[in-house]
């Protein structure tokens, strides 16, 4: 049997790879400098690790390191991109701003900080597969459309927009083309070469790297400017000031070297996984895959099971460790605005799992993750009155229920 | 979030998990809540000719504590005639199962359950006679 | 021989037993999630917000992480002037560009920046402080202790002064922890704010700092998504260095190490002096740790690669403004002139350092000195 509580919520956060523990501790350990000390050796074995791990990074997306900005993670590089571009390129192409309503809580929550501040701001609604469809994107392209962010992998339902068709549309309307990729390294190919995208953020923890780093991706050409966000030493070309954390930054370029040699083979794994953890569960009466299967990572698989409430869902499949929602709202009773924006109902959105698959998943797991949540759901149906009232024929979404 | 070992142990045994049936005369069926809300219990309960309650059974979709409360409820109920069962308070039921603040609303609704179920009794009695 | 460290106030090198602390919580959860994995990363930040709050006699409620200083400062700033009317913001002229910076962005948002000046020492003049408070004032920050010169500032003096015009008072604080005793509730009692304090200049990892704030006071977030930190601060937690930050904390033992690094200091002092330097702010209340000094007619540049050579890591200035040969402005605000200034040499200790390092400095320096005056002296 899997050693219990197995771990199946690597899109919250995924452990750092032993290689990547081993090359970060010397950086804790003897080469403690601070990387923007010039007068000694300290500095410079700090601040050459700093941009040995920026090539790293960048090899994996297939750009200049020169365009990547160190951050301490995939939130503040949305902050940055967004507040600094709109800033930047409000006074001379407008103050409108496009994203979706299914992005992630850092991209969401920056837009509507500018929009208090007097940006407008358009969340498109997706199609219920959870893909943008294009022609709706470039219907709400206006000429003052100064900024566009739209996320390559979602991190609730796995789905992949098409960033390369939108990007083009920005690029023809001259609008800044921003996309949060934390949930994409090492699942998808990027290459920045060839996309369309001015803004890229990433983040070290999703990827096997520590927590506390990302990177900005800003183009250089042709140039993309930005107001910076953090002011200090003017660290990082005066995009973002504050003492690198070296050790991290480390850790960030080794995780996206492994990420870079061993993806390939990883995701036709992990692939193979997800598939047979789909098929076992799909043997369940009543459950309803969210977002598009064909579009999408292979790590990831979002279900709802219908008439059973997402709480107690959680509560009896306490020894395998997954997300209701994305982890940073699951503090709250709120139903998942992903799956509401793809219309769900409440009751489908309370009660889905995100499973999501990882380096150190095994068939086993999968296993043991099927036979759970068959023998759980079966018991909290047997106490559900809803699923009573299904099996009787009756429609529930007919019922009157007294508020309260 | 945090249960207490009473939520967990009603969780994990559920009691007096069942139905009635509710076309009984001597039997009063609540049902409270909404699925959008997510919480909807379903009490139900039988009393004998005396009026005492001889039996109940529910079915409860929502967390641990909207389930632990209804569970613990059924278990009070029984042996109680229907004004004693009136006085059933959702404070006590809170207390009893050490419910944090953001889950008194299962006390409430399962509180809510115990006046439905007794008002469908009431109800169906009064037309009888 | 290993390099001998004399930059401690660039960063500190990590204790063996906050690595220790660190390495479970390398690989671990996210602490905003619900599960065994995010409840035991959940906990282990908590406690590490126990022991930073203990070290800065503040309550642990008072403290939201960030990635370091640097985020402190701009939180303070830029995160208490937006829920404030723009008005004039005072900060003192030898702040961290942290601070410098912030409060300079501050004016595309309306604010009007007041730097007032210090005296030869490097502490603030009372007088310019008073005079720039008679314009209406939101905010105010001066830091506890500087980061060039280690000059301590009356901080509860000012905060008193700044309160009586019903100024917001923040104060960086960075280089004071593990340096001098920090007392946030007695500071809060005259009046200050908020404090910002960074985890790497205590032999903490890089990458970890919090920023204490009074809660009557109204503050709006800088980073927005996901509301970790109470809303104050959106992103997942740095956990493995929040702990190290927490560890580091609980291990400080201030005012030994003060005493230690003042005898160092001494005979460090002593000894520039007799070789004919200048010691900065020497006339103030300074950080026991810090000595900020230099050579007339010896470029500072040079004599610090020298001293690299001979296996002393010094600095010339602050780290983060080591990459310009300029004169260091907080030297220049002190009125020193820029040719005395642009020798500048920083040694930084802690208690690690030993008598018999500083001795051998002073050897390294010494022979240095002369080998460059003979190098000027041919060049001549
Ligand atoms: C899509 C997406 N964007 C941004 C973030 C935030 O990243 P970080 O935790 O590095 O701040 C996450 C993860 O929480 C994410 O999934
Ligand atoms: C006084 C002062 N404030 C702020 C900072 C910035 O802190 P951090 O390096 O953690 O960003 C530093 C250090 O560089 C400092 O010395």
């Amino acid at each position: 049997m899997s050693k219990t509580p197995i771990y199946l919520d690597y899109s919250a956060t995924t452990p750092v790879d032993k290689r990547v523990a081993e090359a970060m501790i010397p950086y804790l350990t003897e080469h403690f400098g601070n990387p923007a000390s010039r007068s000694h050796s300290f500095g410079w074995t700090a601040d050459d690790a700093v941009e040995n791990a920026r090539e790293q990074v960048a090899a994996l997306v297939n750009c200049d390191s020169k365009e990547i900005a160190w951050t301490s993670g995939a939130t503040e590089s949305n902050n940055l991109a967004i507040k600094g571009a709109a800033n930047f390129y409000a006074a001379s192409k407008g103050k409108h701003i496009i994203t979706v309503m299914t992005e992630h809580k850092a991209v969401i929550d920056p837009v509507r900080e500018l929009e208090r501040q007097g940006f407008e701001a358009t969340f498109l609604e997706p199609e219920p597969n959870g893909l943008l469809d294009i022609a709706k994107f470039k219907a709400a392209l206006r000429p003052d459309t100064v900024l566009a962010s739209v996320m390559l992998v979602n991190n609730e339902i796995g789905v992949i927009q098409d960033i390369e068709a939108i990007g083009n549309l920005c690029r023809a309307n001259g609008t800044i083309f921003h996309v949060d990729a934390a949930q994409a390294t090492g699942k998808v190919e990027i290459n920045l070469e060839k996309l369309p995208v001015d803004l890229m953020s990433f983040s070290a923890h999703k990827t096997y790297g520590p927590k506390g780093i990302g990177a900005l991706y800003v183009r250089r050409k042709p140039r993309v400017r930005l107001e910076a966000q953090m002011h200090g030493g003017g660290h990082e070309r005066g995009f973002r000031s504050g003492t690198l954390p070296t050790h991290q930054i480390v850790g960030m370029g080794e995780a996206f070297r492994i990420a870079k040699d061993e993806m390939a083979l990883e995701n036709a794994r992990i692939r193979r996984l997800r598939d047979k953890l789909l098929a076992g569960l799909s043997e369940i009466e009543e459950v309803y895959v969210n977002g598009d299967l064909k579009q999408r990572v292979p790590h990831n698989l979002n279900i709802s099971f219908n008439y059973v409430e997402g709480e107690s869902l959680i509560m009896a499949v306490k020894d395998i460790a997954v997300s209701s929602g994305s982890a940073c709202t699951s503090a709250s009773l709120e139903p998942s605005y992903v799956l509401r924006a793809l219309g769900r109902s409440d009751e489908l959105a309370h009660s889905s799992i995100r499973f999501s698959i990882g380096r150190y998943t095994t068939e086993e797991d999968v296993d043991y993750t099927i036979d759970l949540l068959k023998i759980k759901i079966e018991k909290l149906r047997e106490l559900s009155p809803l699923w009573e009232m299904f099996q009787e024929g009756i429609d529930i979404s007919k019922v009157e229920w007294a508020a309260h | 979030m945090a249960y207490s070992d009473k939520v967990l142990d009603h969780y994990e045994n559920p009691r007096n998990v069942g139905v009635l049936d509710k076309n009984d005369d001597h039997v009063g069926t609540g049902m409270v809540g909404a699925p959008a809300c997510g919480d909807v219990m379903k009490l139900q309960i039988r009393v004998n000719d005396d009026g005492v309650i001889e039996d109940a059974k529910f079915k409860t979709y929502g967390c641990g504590s909207a389930i632990a409360s209804s569970s613990l409820v059924t278990e009070w109920l029984k042996g109680k005639n229907l004004d004693q069962a009136m006085t059933i308070k959702n404070s006590d039921i809170a207390e009893e199962l050490a419910l944090p603040p953001v889950k008194i609303h299962c006390s409430v609704l399962a509180e809510d359950a115990i006046k439905a179920a007794i008002a469908d009794l009431k109800q169906k009695q009064a037309i009888e006679v | 021989m290993d390099a001998v460290y004399f930059d401690h106030n660039a960063s500190s090198p990590l204790d063996a037993r906050v690595l220790e602390a660190m390495m479970p919580y390398l690989a671990s959860g996210n602490a905003s999630s619900r599960h065994s994995f995010g409840r035991k990363a959940r906990e282990a930040v908590e406690s590490a917000r126990q022991q930073v709050a203990e070290s800065l006699g503040a309550h642990p409620t008072q403290l939201a992480f960030t990635s370091g200083g640097t985020e402190a400062d701009n939180l303070g700033l830029l995160g208490m002037g937006a829920n404030l009317k723009p008005s004039q913001i005072i900060v003192s002229a030898v702040e961290h560009p942290a601070v410098l910076r912030t409060a300079e962005a501050m004016r595309r948002q309306g604010w009007q920046l007041r730097k007032v000046g210090v005296d030869a020492d490097g502490l603030v003049r009372i007088d310019d402080f008073l005079a720039a408070l008679e314009a209406p004032t939101g905010l105010v920050s001066v830091m506890m202790a500087n980061n060039e010169t280690g000059v301590v500032q009356d901080i509860a003096a000012m905060a008193e002064l700044a309160r009586q015009r019903k100024a917001v008072f923040h104060t960086d604080a960075v280089q004071g922890l593990g340096k001098m005793a920090i007392n946030f509730a007695e500071l809060n009692r005259h009046g200050v704010g908020a404090l910002s304090v960074s985890a790497h200049k205590i032999g903490g990892p890089q990458g970890a700092g919090a920023l204490v704030i009074d809660k009557k006071l109204d503050i709006r977030a800088i980073q927005f998504g996901g509301g970790q930190e109470k809303g104050l601060r959106g992103g997942s937690e740095n956990v493995a260095a929040i702990v190290g930050f927490g560890a580091a904390c609980s291990l400080l033992k201030v005012q030994q190490s003060a005493q230690h690094t003042y005898q160092l200091r001494e005979v460090l002092e002593q000894g520039i002096t007799d070789l004919g330097g200048v010691v900065f702010g020497a006339n103030a209340k300074r950080l026991s740790s810090t000595s900020f000094f230099s050579f007339p007619d010896v470029d500072g540049e040079t004599l610090v690669v020298a001293l690299d050579r001979a296996g002393f890591a010094v600095a010339s200035g602050s780290a983060c403004s080591s990459d310009s040969t300029d004169p260091s402005p907080v030297l220049l605000a002190m009125g020193v002139m820029p040719e005395l200034a642009q020798g500048a040499v920083r040694v930084s200790l802690n208690h690690s350092n030993t008598m018999h390092e500083v001795q051998d400095f002073l050897q390294a320096l010494n022979h240095a000195l002369n080998k460059m005056q003979q190098l000027a002296a041919i060049a001549a």
